[in-house]
């Protein structure tokens, strides 16, 4: 099945928190910047662009992936939710009532990430924790607020 | 940004992959097949790596199994490593993979894509070295059936065109007694500096490193010494030192003196972790 051409663009359907957007792709694009700029989905940041520091974190099929790591092409008939699709969900009041934030660059990263990693593991302990958020990196706050973060989660929902 | 265009397509079955690969090549264009795609972005993106037709296998349900049949585990190149450590097969294989990169990384990262690797590392191959793997491999001549050895081991690689399918691994070499032991620079997620996988298979110790010379390996040699059970467990280490297969790494994660002495303790550790000489 041919989805592109050579130096061609095409008009590829995305599933994105929800919807349909159409995009116009090349095939090399990634997703990171078709989000961005083509739909305004401005919450997964741009830093490394190499899938070390999950600022650019989205969900795919509801499994965290680096936006920059996949090619836009490649996530047609995939589910992709991003941090726009996660507003006022309990892991966002839950970083905000933890202070687990300061310039907030790598937050909408980690909290897709951290609501992945409640809803995979409701009773995910301290090394499941260290495992997933190892993906993310944040260079201002403490990593202490946002463990509390998602163990404030994983509290609320086991009650 | 990935500057330079290529036609992307994807396969969902091994002869149409193959198809697209040899009309490629036929009109002379630059052909890749793509499986979890995270090394060929990144490169790419930096200008090491180049396409004009990208081929994703990752549809094709061959390269997808993941199960037992016949007293056989397979796993399909396209399988994840965080499926292969969900799946709960083979312990020393989640080990491994579950140190590859990082969690988020290794829903994208595929068992195939980190054997075929450009990088030096490709732990993967490890544990399934040790266990005598073998893999099925596509190519010209239809399927062929390869122990892995005579593929990853040291610098060989799979021929151009060729396409990993499955790997397979005897049921009885999967529960064996097993450590994995790997030393980064810094902190846990990164490359080795070493990293060695070791089993016990019918008294004998059989151990695979990565991250010591410019591939991974398993040398028979080492072995020998390693079991020799007439000599001390130091005076093996020492030994074995001095049969590994190349010329021990020098780079910025650590130099070949200090990438021998933590070998040493690697080595000295895992014969503690598995007992042997006791
Ligand atoms: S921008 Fe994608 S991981 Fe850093
Ligand atoms: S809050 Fe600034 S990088 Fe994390």
């Amino acid at each position: 099945m041919k989805l592109s051409n050579g130096k061609g663009k095409m008009v590829a359907p995305l599933l994105i928190n929800g919807e349909i957007h159409d995009v116009i792709v090349r095939s090399a694009d990634t997703l990171l910047p078709i989000l961005r700029e083509q739909l305004g989905l401005t919450g997964a940041k741009q830093a490394c662009q190499n899938g070390d520091c999950g600022a650019c974190t989205v969900l795919i099929n509801n499994q965290p992936s680096h936006a920059c790591l996949s090619l836009a092409i490649e996530t047609v008939n995939q589910s992709i939710t991003t941090i726009e699709g996660l507003s006022n969900s309990p892991m966002q009041e839950a970083f905000v009532n933890n202070w687990a934030i300061q310039c907030g660059y790598c937050t909408p990263g980690f909290i897709v990430n951290s609501h992945a990693l409640v809803t995979n593991h409701p009773n995910a302990d301290d090394n499941i924790i260290e495992e997933w958020l190892q993906s993310n990196i944040c260079r201002c706050t403490g990593y202490e607020e946002i463990k509390m973060a998602v163990k404030s989660v994983l509290k609320t929902s086991s009650e | 940004m990935i500057a330079f265009d290529f036609e992307y397509y994807e396969a969902t079955t091994l002869k149409e992959a193959k198809e697209l690969y040899e009309k490629a090549q036929a009109m002379d264009k630059k052909v890749m097949y793509y499986n979890g795609g995270t090394e060929f972005i990144t490169f790419a993106r930096k200008g090491k790596a180049y396409a004009e037709v990208v081929i994703n296998i990752k549809n094709i349900p061959d390269c997808n199994l993941l199960e037992v049949r016949d007293g056989t585990l397979l796993i399909g190149a396209s399988v994840t490593l965080n499926a292969i450590v969900n799946a709960g097969f083979y312990p020393l294989l989640e080990d491994v993979v579950k140190r590859i990169a990082d969690h988020t990384s290794r829903n994208k990262i595929t068992i195939g894509g980190n054997l075929n690797s450009q990088l030096m590392y490709k732990e993967a191959i490890l544990p399934l070295l040790l266990a005598d793997a073998k893999l099925e491999i596509f190519g010209e001549e239809g399927i062929r059936y390869v122990p892995v050895q005579e593929v990853f081991n040291k610098k060989r690689t799979l021929k151009q065109g060729e396409l990993l399918v499955t790997i397979q691994v005897a049921t009885e070499n999967l529960q064996l007694p097993s450590t994995f032991i790997k030393r980064t620079k810094m902190s846990k997620v990164g490359y080795p500096v070493v990293s060695a996988a070791a089993i016990i298979k019918e008294e004998q110790f059989r151990i695979a490193f990565s991250g010591v010379c410019a591939s991974p390996f398993r040398s028979a040699a080492i072995e020998k010494i390693l079991n020799a059970s007439d000599l001390q467990i130091d005076q093996r280490i020492e030994k074995a030192l001095r049969e590994i297969p190349g010329k021990i790494v020098e780079d910025v994660n650590g130099s070949s003196a200090y990438r021998q002495f933590l070998l040493t303790q690697v080595m000295e550790d895992m014969y503690r972790g598995l007992e042997v000489g006791k």
